[in-house]
């Protein structure tokens, strides 16, 4: 199996005044293809500061990342925005969706900025949002949408570039409990068709649909262990995951 | 990423922020506005000067004891001038030899016009001409016959009226042939001419024209006389004004050195006397314009500012899913370049339709200035450019995870 993500002693430190808050402390681990790993850790762990790391948002204060066998750090910012458009599905916990724009051109953005044709561009995004289920709200702005429908719009966005991994932080966060295991067995289903998936939580039973369980402990990796008992769930209505 | 879509996007934000957008467009409307208005108005009474004119006919040049669009220091200098005279004059066409037609013309007096008891406002002007004078001022007798040699030898009471005069006095039926009372004689009516429109505020059809001899006698020998010479052909033209600004000289006895004490001009001259003070006007609106245009630059650059500041969770998303600093400060240019020219798109409009308000005035026809609006577009973008270049850098050097985080 081929290694996606290669992290080796990555630190962040934040200096808040005179005060140094080391975020992440020396993270080692790798992810290969198709591999589902769920995040875990208490409230101030280094989950996100991980994740935006991984996801090329943020930079480590020290440490290796490479991902796809490059070497990330070495990166100028063009090539950060490169690798955040084609290689990388961010998912947040609050959606970040445009409020301005309509579901399809949310969809469609990550396409523009890499420079896709625009029938083209149309038609993959109408793919991507067929496979979230919510091809019949294509032109629906997304405050017109329920969280969870937002949410499968931001899920939308992260797979129409088809990227080499999705990184979700706390995608269920925002949700009530029935909502967030229809998202959840949505990501089971993107796992399934070959996608590698990271995603943050602090809910054990969100991590107990991943393969491999991360805990940290500030800014540590404190465990790393596949899920024993997995919970294969079927989505709790027909939420059209085409 | 195509520019159609950067387009799409600032016209989407322009529209978000509807009202906001529309005070920014003020200052910029106000801008181009003032500079197309004046410059449209300015080309209507070139237009309107030019056409004027263009009465004098070509290779034609006139000469007269006052000047032309001067100021009032010169015109009160230039009354102090000896008048010309008819023996002056006459001098002049004997020593000339380049002048095709050389003919004399006197004008200076209002008078009323009457036929029965129909009668015109006492604002006629009352103009002495030789046979060929009227035609080097390109009148044309619609009806009746114009001034023969005849009338200028007997000093006949005879009078060629403008179109105005003949439709106020001789309402019904044609005036060829009846008798006029203008000022204290009579005079049969040999001809009408054909209507020529106003120019430069004045009314061109509102004057009668009589023979030389006739209008002298009635009205006086003792007024300074105007002396209209065209040149055999285009090729001597020039050399046709020196000779007669020489030979006038000599006549006048102006000693070598000292100016002129005579104007003369033709269309050329009259028309670089009216772009010379038309300059200070352009001067003066290209001031005016600057600091609106700089005013409303800044305007827009604090719309941008506070507009990267409310947007930052856009930047943000926008940097999370692969926008690069470029698609960001091109985005944001764009935005500042299109609203610019929105309102400069107005700005020309509104220009254009106020300046023309001087062509209804002059009742000239409309003129568009597509080099000024092209002009004023140009300004507009560059302005939108200057100024939406700092605001559009910010937005392109946030850091995106700061971006996000942004409430
Ligand atoms: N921008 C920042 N400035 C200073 N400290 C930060 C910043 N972001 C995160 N931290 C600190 O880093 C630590 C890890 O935060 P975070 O990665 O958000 O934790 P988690 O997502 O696991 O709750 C926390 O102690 C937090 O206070
Ligand atoms: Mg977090």
């Amino acid at each position: 199996m081929s290694i996606i993500i290669r992290l080796a002693g990555i630190t962040k430190v934040y200096q808040v005044g005179d005060e140094s808050v080391h975020a992440l402390d020396g993270i080692n681990l790798s992810v290969e293809k198709n591999e589902y790993v769920a995040i875990m850790g208490p409230s101030g762990s280094g989950k996100s500061t991980l994740m935006n790391i991984v996801g090329c948002l943020d930079t480590p204060t020290s440490g290796l990342y490479e991902l796809n066998g490059t070497n990330v750090s070495e990166m100028n910012d063009n090539q950060l925005a490169k690798v955040r458009n084609k290689e990388i599905g961010f998912v947040f916990q609050t959606f970040n969706l445009l409020a301005r724009s309509d579901i399809l051109h949310n969809v469609e953005l990550p396409l523009i900025y890499g420079g896709i044709s625009s029938s083209e561009r149309k038609h993959m995004a109408r793919e991507a949002i067929a496979r979230v289920g919510l091809s019949d709200r294509i032109h629906h702005k997304p405050n017109e949408l329920s969280g969870g429908q937002r949410q499968r719009v931001a899920i939308a966005r992260a797979l129409v570039t088809k990227p080499s991994i999705l990184l979700a932080d706390e995608p269920t966060g925002n949700l009530d409990s029935k909502t967030g295991n229809d998202i959840m067995a949505l990501f089971d289903t993107l796992h399934k068709e070959g996608n590698t998936i990271v995603l943050v939580t602090h809910e054990e039973d969100i991590a107990e649909h991943a393969h491999r369980e991360i805990r940290l402990r500030d800014g540590k990796v404190e465990r790393d262990e596949p899920v024993k008992n997995r919970r294969i769930v079927q989505a709790s209505s027909n939420v059209g995951v085409a | 990423m195509q520019f159609s879509e950067v387009l799409i996007m600032a016209l989407a934000a322009i529209r978000a922020n509807k009202l906001r957008s529309i005070l920014t467009l003020l200052g910029i409307v106000v801008g181009v506005f003032s500079i197309i208005a004046v410059m449209t108005a300015l080309q209507v009474l070139q237009n309107s000067i030019e056409s004027g004119l263009s009465q004098l006919g070509a290779h034609t040049f006139q000469i007269q004891k006052m000047p032309v669009m001067s100021g009032r220091e010169k015109w009160l200098k230039a009354l102090k001038r000896k008048d010309i005279t008819q023996m002056q004059a006459q001098r002049l066409k004997e020593r000339m030899i380049l002048a095709g037609l050389f003919s004399v013309e006197a004008w200076g007096d209002v008078q009323t016009v009457q036929s029965g008891s129909i009668k015109t406002n006492p604002n006629v002007g009352v103009v002495g001409e030789e046979p060929i004078g009227v035609a080097a001022n390109n009148w044309i007798v619609k009806e009746g016959r114009s001034l023969s040699e005849n009338d200028i030898q007997n000093s006949a009471y005879v009078a060629i009226l403008g179109d105005d005069v003949a439709r106020k006095v001789f309402p019904h039926g044609s005036a060829v042939g009846s008798i006029a009372r203008i000022g204290n004689n009579r005079y049969t009516v040999i001809g009408v001419f054909e209507p020529k429109g106003n120019a430069l505020g004045g009314n061109s059809d509102n004057f009668v024209v009589l023979p030389l001899s006739t209008f002298l006698q009635e009205y006086g020998k003792k007024r300074s006389l105007n002396i209209m010479i065209q040149a055999k052909n285009a090729e001597t033209y020039e050399e046709c004004m020196e000779e007669a600004r020489n030979n006038l000289r000599t006549i006048r006895k102006v000693p070598p050195g000292d100016e002129d004490d005579f104007t003369l001009f033709s269309n050329d001259s009259l028309i670089s006397t009216f772009n010379d003070f038309t300059i200070y006007v352009k001067l003066g609106v290209g001031f005016i314009s600057f600091i609106s245009l700089l005013a409303a630059g800044v305007g827009i650059m604090n719309i941008m500012l506070v507009s990267v500041t409310e947007r930052t969770k856009e930047i943000g998303i926008r940097k999370a899913i692969g926008a690069r600093r470029a698609n960001i400060l091109g985005q944001f240019i764009v935005e500042a370049v299109v609203l610019c020219q929105i309102g400069g798109i107005f700005g020309i409009i509104i220009g254009i339709l106020g300046g023309n308000i001087a062509a209804i005035a002059f009742h000239m026809p409309a003129v568009f200035p597509v080099d000024w609006a092209l002009i004023g577009f140009a300004i507009t973008t560059l302005v939108g450019v200057i100024f939406g270049v700092y605001p559009a850098w910010k937005a392109s050097n946030l850091d995106p995870i700061e971006a996000l985080r942004f409430e």
